[in-house]
């Protein structure tokens, strides 16, 4: 009996240098890779980096300003937002299509119930809100308790809203001056807080309110995903639904919820476009959905669920836009911009694949 | 002495394909019963059954003699009883605490928790770790770290350690031991004998019929959708059981009866 016990103490001890030798022979790649793993924002944030360091070299102070890191900001703003819808339904190893046809009929309903039923600014806004959430609730039902494929369902949903958005506002712009003077909490979001500024008012870091809302969004959702049980809950649905459900998470639920802010989010969006474009137009925002998406891939986030950040979203929006700006001051052709996104949503994806890879 | 939990004429059909035909069940209180049968027996559709994972077509299930109506497994534990399935149900990029305390998260006391709604993360990987190491599970070094990175063991301890938290009534064990290799296999014996000596039921569904013969006090032998027999293990040897399961020896009147 004796002899047995030393027997397991002694394979104990060797299975634990074993370990440890193993530990040391990944090396550095080996450990950058675990350490990816642990932390998959790190990827954009290292790419972020780069390329503001990259272009601040190439352009100088042009780019190396305050005034342009902060353009890009304004820039991102509406994608960010949308963005960050974009991720939450994505952890869920969904996809939503139709963020941005949510978003600009929102941002109608904000707009025609102020404008044609002289409704309060406060009250349209609500119903703006509501009608964004509205849409995320009838995604989310259909994924969640009739089972489609979110794909499918929110293919659908985006040719539906978009119609409902043409067919509604009857294709009317309403104009920026009339909204500046009769109802300007429309144009909340794109009331700018200039820093540093010179005597004529240029240069200077500018800050619009869509810029905070998107930066107090993306740390508020790191917040919920991070330390609450709902947001445990997200990435396990995400991750395994069925071994999510046998452990006591409300999948239906889960989902449903996760559709429905994600519409709410896509109509504070809609609300951050008035005040970026100023005018409520019908047609603005079509690409926010694909714009969307390409932030979440080179944020990090898998496709395929339960896996990365929305922290992460954001540094994919800003390398886009970063890219975006750079390239335009340094005179290239905007082809250029579109040919290194495509590149880095492939690198994304492949980058992704390597990390996961740490489990096998 | 009534059982603490009692399957009633529980059918359950897929198409044309069935599961249960009519079967009954009873745990008594403290004991271990063991489930055998062939493959396509129906144990695992039997086991869904009573943990809420599948809602049978006919049939009650009673529990302390009160029926009850399982339509999802949170049901299940909210009525104590709680399971390790043989795919353990577990979230592969979530960590050995998230996992653990998956749809029963423990809140921050006071205001971060009301209002903020913040998880307390502090006290949940204290209380992991507690019962991974009454599981003897000292491999694991990192409580925070991913179920994925773990062996294929280790997985099963934690989904072991999950149900030993947690469960007040029966705890339901699909092949516990199926992925463990003889030290692992060992603990989750002791594991199972300890949970009996707190006076917990176990359902121990499992292949390894020297493992069932060890722990179990009854063994119920599951075939063609419904319970043949209810066994002693001391009166009967495995090759007996094995007889009885696969149809080849006809099973005694009086167990039939039992």
């Amino acid at each position: 009996m004796a002899d047995a016990q030393d027997y397991e103490k002694l394979a104990t001890s060797n299975a634990q240098t074993v370990a440890q030798f193993a530990d040391d022979d990944r090396g550095f790649v080996g450990r950058l890779q675990h350490r990816l793993h642990l932390t998959p924002s790190l990827v954009p944030l290292i790419v972020l980096v780069l390329a503001i360091i990259v272009f601040g070299i190439l352009l100088g102070s042009k780019f190396f300003s305050p005034f342009a890191l902060t353009l890009i900001l304004q820039q991102v703003a509406i994608v960010g937002i949308v963005g960050a819808a974009q991720s939450l339904v994505i952890l869920t190893a969904g996809i939503d299509l139709s963020v941005g046809a949510i978003m600009v009929l929102s941002s109608v309903v904000m707009g025609q119930f102020t404008f044609r039923y002289g409704l309060p600014v406060e009250v349209a806004v609500a119903c703006g809100l509501l009608c964004g959430t509205l849409c995320g609730f009838i995604n989310g039902w259909l994924v969640a308790v009739m089972k489609l494929p979110p794909f499918i369902v929110t293919l659908g949903m985006w040719q539906i809203i978009l119609a409902t958005n043409f067919l509604y506002s009857a294709n009317e712009t309403i104009r920026s001056q009339e909204i500046a003077t009769e109802a300007p909490l429309l144009q909340f979001f794109g009331t700018t807080l200039t820093i540093g500024a010179d005597e004529a008012g240029r240069g200077g870091a500018n800050f619009t309110y869509g810029v905070i809302f998107l930066v107090a969004l993306v740390l508020a959702l790191t917040y919920v995903l991070r330390e609450t049980a709902w947001g445990r809950h997200v990435y396990a649905v995400g991750d395994d639904p069925d071994a999510a459900e046998l452990s006591g998470v409300r999948v239906k639920r889960t989902l449903i919820s996760v559709y429905m802010l994600s519409g709410l989010i896509c109509a504070f969006a809609g609300w951050a476009l008035i005040g970026r474009i100023g005018s409520v137009s019908p047609t603005s925002g079509q690409l926010a959905n694909i714009e969307s998406i390409t932030a979440v891939v080179i944020g990090g986030i898998s496709l395929f669920g339960g896996r990365g950040s929305v922290l992460g979203m954001l540094f994919g929006a800003l390398i886009v836009g970063v890219f975006t700006l750079g390239l335009r001051l340094l005179g290239a052709d905007a082809q250029w911009t579109y040919l290194l996104i495509g590149l880095l949503i492939i690198a994304a994806v492949a980058v992704d694949q390597w990390i996961r890879r740490v489990s096998n | 002495m009534e059982p603490i939990l009692k399957g009633r004429n529980l059918v359950k059909r897929y198409g044309k394909v069935t599961a249960l035909d009519s079967c009954d069940f009873d745990l008594m209180p403290g004991e271990i019963l063991a489930v055998i049968g062939d493959n396509g027996a129906g144990k695992s559709t039997l086991i869904k059954t009573i943990s809420g994972a599948v809602i049978p077509d006919a049939g009650s299930i009673y529990i302390e003699g009160k029926e009850v109506k399982f339509t999802s497994p949170i049901q299940a534990r909210a009525h104590g009883i709680e399971t390790v399935y043989q795919t353990l149900a577990m979230s592969p990029a979530l960590s050995i605490a998230d996992n653990m305390f998956m749809g029963r998260e423990i809140k921050k006391e006071g205001f971060m928790g009301t209002i903020f709604r913040q998880l307390d993360r502090k006290k949940m990987e204290t209380l992991a770790r507690e019962k991974l190491t009454e599981l003897g599970l000292m491999t694991i070094q990192n409580i925070n770290q991913a179920v994925e990175t773990l062996s294929g063991g280790q997985r099963q301890g934690v989904a072991v350690a999950r149900a030993a938290a947690f469960g007040s009534k029966v705890i339901i064990l699909d092949e516990p031991t199926a992925a463990l290799g003889v030290k692992e296999s060992r603990k989750v014996l002791e594991l199972i004998q300890d949970v009996k000596a707190r006076g917990i039921p176990i359902i121990l569904i499992s292949h390894n019929m020297p493992h069932v013969f060890e722990v179990a006090d009854r063994i119920h032998i599951h075939r063609l959708g419904k319970r043949l027999c209810v066994i002693d293990p001391k009166d009967y040897t495995m090759s007996d059981a094995v007889a009885f399961m696969t149809g080849a020896k006809e099973p005694p009147s009086e167990a039939v009866a039992a």
